[in-house]
């Protein structure tokens, strides 16, 4: 009986303290090593698959492309500009057009 | 859903895969066995993949594998006002992030417009100045970017690009103060260890006003939920700025800068600002808008226990709870109306964990007629401010707080 209330008084009176003045309890930090997880996705053949698969892919998965909504060719073309320029993906200039095609292709807005 | 060539070779490829996996041919799990969701994004695709590929980290919806972008299962906000550390949401930049981190090499470094420039171990860190702790929610500017009409793109994430968590660390101040902050100093630079993967773009950055940096409360964190961060959410060590954008809480930070002119890099610059408007709200296509760097959250609340569309009871008590948040301060009500928006009716309020964390809310409704009727649930905050009835709109689809809605069909 008196074994359980010793917690809830202890309990009590950190809870009655203010939060950004608590006292954190000691920790000790132990080293970490994972292996990530990579995706072999690759972007579905078609028209212009070629120079995305082998522009984009270094950077990031296919994934998070195929889930973006439906773009207007405008709006594909704005962002493989800011990839390019805003984020300095190496694409070859031959490659925008045949990329902004591919996406308009299968992501274009009707 | 683009009914083009392309998209059918991607099925057919799929197909061909499942038939290849069914005769034995694949040892690994055909993709068809993949636990999926369905997100209801407007206009879709909603399609995501359950995935338990990460380390340290459980169930959590896939939206990029490489950089990660993982998102909290909306269910798990139901249990609690705290996000388990292994389905806290995940969202990197840039890809060559470390996978290798030993705690007896890590170093902080301290420098720039100081009068003495430190390298701190961890060691230095956890046991040479004062433990501080405070529950904080977590939130991706992003978050719920998904629903924006017209979509944007970005990260689809539904509503789990969020977390709260009892963070522990030091403050920021006290680490400034032994490196002794030099008169003149504007703001304050924070960098991780994630690296670009093309050399010359622009490195991770972030930064506070100097004020802001030495106001108590910003916490250089080693601990959430009383363990160490998973290290997709930021080990060793990671920037807690309470009530303000996840954008700013760097993580795996290893270097703060004290800066004595404002920072002019991409990351705070130019990329994460918002239209100089309330609720950074624009027309679609509306040009010639000030903008500014996203800063403090705004207030939300969400149900947790009843997902759109459930069948309840006519006419009888129904229980239903969630969360909110207030967003830069604490939530002073949670009201609910079943009458889209005449009349609103208070919620009980569950305990306060601290004025930055989530906060339970739960009501007993009765719906008296058959029928579907819309929830619409709406947060307050200690300022006075409410979710606002109409969604906000900007292109890069950030601080929604809309008053949200579910549909709850009484039989």
């Amino acid at each position: 009986m008196f074994r359980n209330l010793v917690p809830t008084v202890v309990l009590l009176a950190v809870a009655s303290m203010p939060l950004a003045a608590r006292a954190a309890p000691p920790l000790e930090l132990k080293s970490v090593k994972i292996d990530l997880p990579d995706s072999d996705k690759m972007f579905p053949d078609g028209p212009g698959s070629d120079a995305i698969n082998n522009n984009c892919l270094a950077c990031h998965s296919a994934g998070m492309v195929l889930n973006q909504p439906a773009l207007s060719k405008q709006a594909w073309a704005a962002e493989v500009s800011k990839m390019i320029n805003n984020y300095k993906a190496p694409v070859a200039p031959e490659d925008v057009g045949p990329i902004v095609e591919y996406l308009t292709a299968l992501k274009g807005a009707k | 859903m683009a009914e083009n060539g392309a998209f059918h070779r991607m099925v057919t490829r799929r197909q061909l895969l499942a038939t290849a996996s069914a005769a034995g041919l694949a040892l690994s799990k055909p993709a068809w066995a993949q636990k999926m969701i369905d997100l209801p994004l407007p206009g879709g695709p909603g399609a995501r993949q359950i995935t338990t590929a990460f380390p340290q980290k459980g169930q959590m919806i896939l939206q990029r594998t490489r950089p990660p972008l993982l998102e909290t299962p909306f269910e798990v906000f139901d249990k609690g006002v705290f996000t388990p550390n292994d389905q806290f949401y995940v969202r990197w930049h840039w890809a060559v992030i470390p996978t290798d981190i030993d705690t007896d090499k890590f170093s902080l470094k301290v420098h720039g417009h100081v009068n003495q420039t430190l390298s701190l171990s961890l060691s230095d860190i956890l046991h040479g100045l004062p433990s501080v702790q405070l529950s904080a929610v977590n939130q991706c500017s992003g978050n719920s970017r998904g629903f924006f009409q017209p979509r944007v793109p970005g990260g689809e994430w539904a509503n789990g690009a969020m977390g709260n968590a009892l963070w522990a660390g030091v403050r920021l101040k006290d680490v400034l103060d032994k490196a002794g902050v030099k008169p003149g100093a504007v703001q304050v630079r924070f960098k991780g260890l994630e690296e670009p993967v093309v050399a010359d773009a622009p490195h991770f950055m972030k930064s506070l006003d100097i004020d802001h940096a030495r106001d108590g409360e910003v916490m250089i964190a080693y601990a959430m939920n009383g363990e160490q961060l998973p290290l997709v959410n930021g080990f060793p060590l990671r920037l807690v700025v309470p009530g303000w954008y996840a954008t700013y809480w760097v993580k795996m930070l290893n270097d703060i800068e004290v800066l004595d002119q404002p920072d002019t890099n991409y990351w705070t610059k130019v990329a994460y600002t918002i239209p100089d408007t309330p609720h950074a709200d624009i027309k679609p296509g509306e040009t010639n808008v000030r903008l500014v760097p996203i800063n403090r959250m705004v207030p939300r609340s969400f149900v947790t226990n009843i997902p759109s569309g459930q069948k309840v009871k006519a006419a009888s008590p129904t229980m239903v709870r969630g969360i909110a948040f207030g967003g830069d301060c604490g939530v002073a009500r949670v009201d609910y109306s079943v009458d889209r928006g005449q009349s609103w009716h208070q919620t009980q309020l569950g305990k306060d964990e601290g004025k930055y964390g989530f906060r339970q809310w739960q009501t007993q409704l009765a719906l008296p007629t058959p029928g579907e009727h819309t929830l619409l649930i709406r947060c307050t905050n200690s300022n006075g401010v409410p979710q606002p009835e109409t969604p906000n709109w900007n292109p890069a689809g950030f601080m929604r707080n809309v008053v949200e809605s579910i549909d709850i069909i009484a039989v």
